[in-house]
């Protein structure tokens, strides 16, 4: 009788993280710099001062929206490739609304919000009506539409949201003020507040729909077994829309703190590629939305302290890059071998 | 040449699927493997072939140990098998297919590929167009081209599993044609088939196995009634049981047709009523599982009407089906019914009564805890569907049964399971019963079909031939009826 335990997962996981963070060190060592001093160039340049701390916190939100979204579609079995469109499409929305909509701040703001969940959410059912009703696996209708989403952004910046006289993909308008994503100034710094209470608040709202309700054990029924949710009664095409539904939104939610807190305008690469980095954090997190937070955090701050070691240890930033990349490659490789090892434990007893 | 096999041991698990198996055929032999599904002719033939190393054992040709690891090592040893899905790269051409793993130089010579196969084929009797692509060839032409393949590559030995699934009959005639003639030449064939009638018509010896032993060997021909015997068992005698009491029809079937999958229904007509247990007996693949899922509505019949408590639902979806009280547990426990990776809790909250949108857990685990107490699972509430036993499985499956269901359609209830399980599954069954639910079950077993049905319909190559009364049948007119036949 096994039951699912936290160990079996937990285990391999920080094992793994370890033989990462070990291989990294010697990387360091074998370049001649001193590891120790590398974390903690890193740790400083991420969260050295309230800006930077201000900065890193906005660069986590949209990685966390896009991952929560990203545990639901996982949830029902789908791989969402084309959350990096969602997170373009959200954009979008939430630039017509920023530019069209007048008003004061908290109406336009709470349009812009609304109005990128929509655009995020149905370019994600355009991805699961293609898989539903046209038998096109999610990947590739996702990969193509991220495609789309991109020319979208693009020829809207250098066409009808050019800016005045000149037509550069350098962006549209700054938008007005009263459309920028709120921040509250503490330390001197402006401060995301808004952004990280949205990012906290999505992974809490997946975490419990996953796990409280029927939505969610529903999700996870057409996820891990389709013929049997069927035979249950469970209409699978449903809860795969649903899934993208709420993904959807919640990367088009990511799309708008990029563009109405970060950039304050739209710009054709607006989603920083957040939606990829996305999958890297959710496949970390071993698809629970437990663990995101801070997966993401860790991810944005290598990221953005990397930037140090370029100008104090004449290493190259690009070391950050490959510290996240072998840690993913690390865990996912430890997790299958421990997954593995427990479906062989469990399946013993049927015939291959 | 002789082939041996010297107590061929397989466990997966507690499944012993192998269980020390021996025999031998001689050189020039057709000899037939006979057995019913699961009864481990397909593990036995895997590990012969290389596909799968045995636990324990030996396979012996010529008076060599051969040390199978792989299929090539089978293939070099002179052992070629054809699966029951011909292994054909469909993308590929026919010439292609025939030069895949061939031995040779890194170049491939095409031209002397193409002349190789037109000299292999035309022995055979064989005619094919090299540049053809594979998916556009029939999968009787799959497996003459795999036949030659393997014999091109050297196979002294042909194994072939159920070769007769799915071809035409002048396919069949030419196959078997093909076979005597390769048995004269002195290679071993060994033809692997649940199909008594062709074991019959086929071969010289026969071996037959059940539940992963050999239980009996026979040199042809011999009554069909011997080896149903020898595959399905001792069959005891039914004990009484009083008459039925009989309900108003539940179930009416008018001139129904159902030619999908393995079924060949025609014009076939049957009122059930409340509270009868009707069993489908026959070779496995006879018709039941497409004839169980038109009742289902996972198949939509070809003509004729399916009346359920006096209504229609003959056009209706399965989601329709269920809302009118169908409920159907096909045989693939884990695969058709339950969810790996999700727990008995989470099961049963999946199929409880109510469904508010939050799940109250502290509730669904004491569902799950009175669901635990009352089929007598072995498990918690955490324990997980896959790590559950067969029967534990079954028992969960009944468990989640909905309470208002007036058509219970079943494939396999008790496979599988020991004798005690089973008994409690048919307890739990007949409480069903016992409130007015009319039951389809197929079963592989007689006995079961003898103890529980009150009217069996025997199935045979699609056809439902015979509808027995339970209460005057017994096992060997049910042997000769699924084996295609009268008793005279």
């Amino acid at each position: 009788m096994t039951t699912r335990t936290w160990g079996s997962v937990a285990v391999p996981t920080v094992a793994s993280v370890g033989a990462a963070f070990a291989l990294s060190a010697l990387l360091l060592w074998l370049v001649g710099a001193p590891p120790l001093e590398a974390a903690k160039l890193i740790l400083q340049g991420a969260f050295g001062s309230a800006d930077k701390t201000a900065n890193t916190l906005l660069a986590w939100t949209p990685l966390v929206l896009a991952s929560a979204g990203l545990v639901v579609t996982f949830a029902a079995g789908m791989w969402n490739i084309g959350v990096e469109g969602q997170i373009i499409m959200g954009a979008i929305f939430a630039t017509f609304a920023a530019r069209e909509i007048p008003g004061p701040a908290w109406v336009v703001v709470t349009a812009t919000l609304i109005a990128g969940a929509i655009g995020g959410a149905l370019w994600a059912l355009l991805v699961g009506l293609l898989r539903t009703k046209g038998n096109v696996n999610e990947i590739f209708g996702g990969l193509g539409l991220d495609f789309v989403a991109f020319g979208l952004a693009t020829y809207l910046i250098i066409g009808p949201w050019s800016r005045q006289g000149i037509a550069s993909t350098s962006g549209t308008d700054i938008f007005r003020e009263e459309a920028w994503l709120p921040t509250i100034t503490l330390f001197g710094a402006s401060m995301p507040v808004l952004a990280v209470a949205m990012a906290i608040a999505a992974t809490v709202v997946v975490y419990y729909l996953l796990r409280g309700t029927r939505l969610g054990l529903r999700l996870k029924t057409v996820g891990k077994s389709p013929r049997s949710a069927y035979l249950l009664g469970i209409p699978n095409d449903a809860y795969i829309l649903y899934a993208f539904a709420i993904g959807g939104a919640l990367a088009g939610i990511a799309g708008t703190v990029q563009a109405t807190g970060f950039h304050h305008k739209l710009v054709p690469a607006v989603s920083g590629n957040y939606g990829f980095l996305g999958i890297l954090v959710v496949l970390l997190a071993g698809f629970s939305a437990k663990w995101i937070d801070p997966i993401a955090l860790f991810f944005i701050a290598v990221a953005a302290g990397s930037t140090q070691l370029d100008l104090r240890l004449d290493l190259d930033s690009a070391f950050g890059d490959v510290l996240l990349t072998v840690t993913v490659l690390f865990v996912l490789f430890g997790t299958a071998i421990a997954a593995q090892k427990r479906r062989r434990r469990a399946t013993m007893g049927a015939e291959p | 040449m002789t082939l041996e096999l010297v107590d061929i041991h397989k466990h997966f698990g507690a499944v012993r699927a192998n269980d020390g198996v021996s025999f031998s055929v001689e050189a020039g032999e057709l000899h037939g493997l006979l057995g019913e599904n699961g009864a481990g002719k397909s593990t036995l033939m895997n590990v012969v072939s290389g596909f799968i190393e045995a636990d324990s054992g030996k396979v012996i040709l010529d008076g060599e140990v051969l040390d199978l690891r792989s299929p090539a090592d089978a293939i070099a040893a002179g052992i070629g098998m054809l699966h029951q899905d011909p292994l054909v790269f469909l993308p590929f051409t026919v010439l292609d297919n025939f030069l895949l793993g061939s031995p040779g130089p890194e170049r491939i010579d095409r031209k002397a590929g193409a002349a190789e196969l037109e000299r292999m084929s035309g022995e055979l009797g064989f005619t094919f167009d090299p540049d053809q692509q594979a998916r556009l060839l029939t999968v009787g032409e799959r497996q003459q081209l795999q036949i030659t393949r393997l014999l091109w590559l050297g196979a002294k030995v042909l194994i072939l599993d159920e070769p007769t699934t799915g071809i035409s009959a002048t396919q069949r005639e030419q196959l078997f044609f093909v076979l005597k003639q390769l048995a004269d030449e002195g290679l071993i064939v060994l033809f692997v088939s649940h199909k008594l009638e062709e074991v019959e018509e086929l071969c010289d010896s026969v071996t037959v196995m059940r539940a992963g032993r050999v239980v009996g060997e026979a040199t042809m021909p011999v009554p069909p009634s011997e080896l149903v015997a020898m595959m399905f068992g001792k069959v005891i005698e039914a004990p009484q049981r009083p008459k039925p009491v009989v309900g108003p029809p539940v179930l009416e079937l008018t001139a129904l047709d159902v030619t999908k999958g393995t079924a060949d229904l025609t014009g076939f007509s049957l009122t059930v009523a409340a509270g009868e247990v009707i069993g489908l007996a026959g070779l496995e693949g006879s018709g039941q599982r497409a004839f169980l899922d038109a009742l289902a509505g996972l198949v939509a019949p070809d003509g004729g009407t399916v009346v359920l408590d006096g209504s229609d639902v003959t056009k209706l979806s399965y989601r329709q089906h269920l809302a009118a009280g169908v409920h159907y547990l096909p045989a693939g426990r884990l695969e058709e019914g339950l969810v790996e990776g999700l727990t008995i809790e989470e099961h049963v909250a999946l199929t409880a009564k109510e469904q508010p949108f939050f799940i109250d857990w502290g509730e669904a685990e004491s569902e799950a805890d009175s669901a635990i107490d009352d089929y007598r699972i072995k498990g918690t509430p955490e324990s997980t569907a896959e790590s559950l036993s067969g029967g534990n499985q079954q028992r969960l499956l009944l468990a989640m049964m909905p309470a208002d269901v007036d058509l219970l359609l079943m494939e396999h209830p008790t496979r599988g399971l020991d004798l005690e399980s089973a008994e409690y599954v048919w307890t739990k069954i007949l409480e069903r019963r016992d409130d007015g639910t009319c039951i389809l079950f197929a079963s592989a077993d007689l006995d079961e079909l003898l103890i529980y049905s009150d009217r069996i319909l025997v199935f045979f190559s699609g056809r439902v031939i015979k509808v027995l009364d339970a209460a005057t049948a017994d096992g060997e007119e049910l042997g000769y009826l699924i084996g295609g036949r009268e008793r005279s």
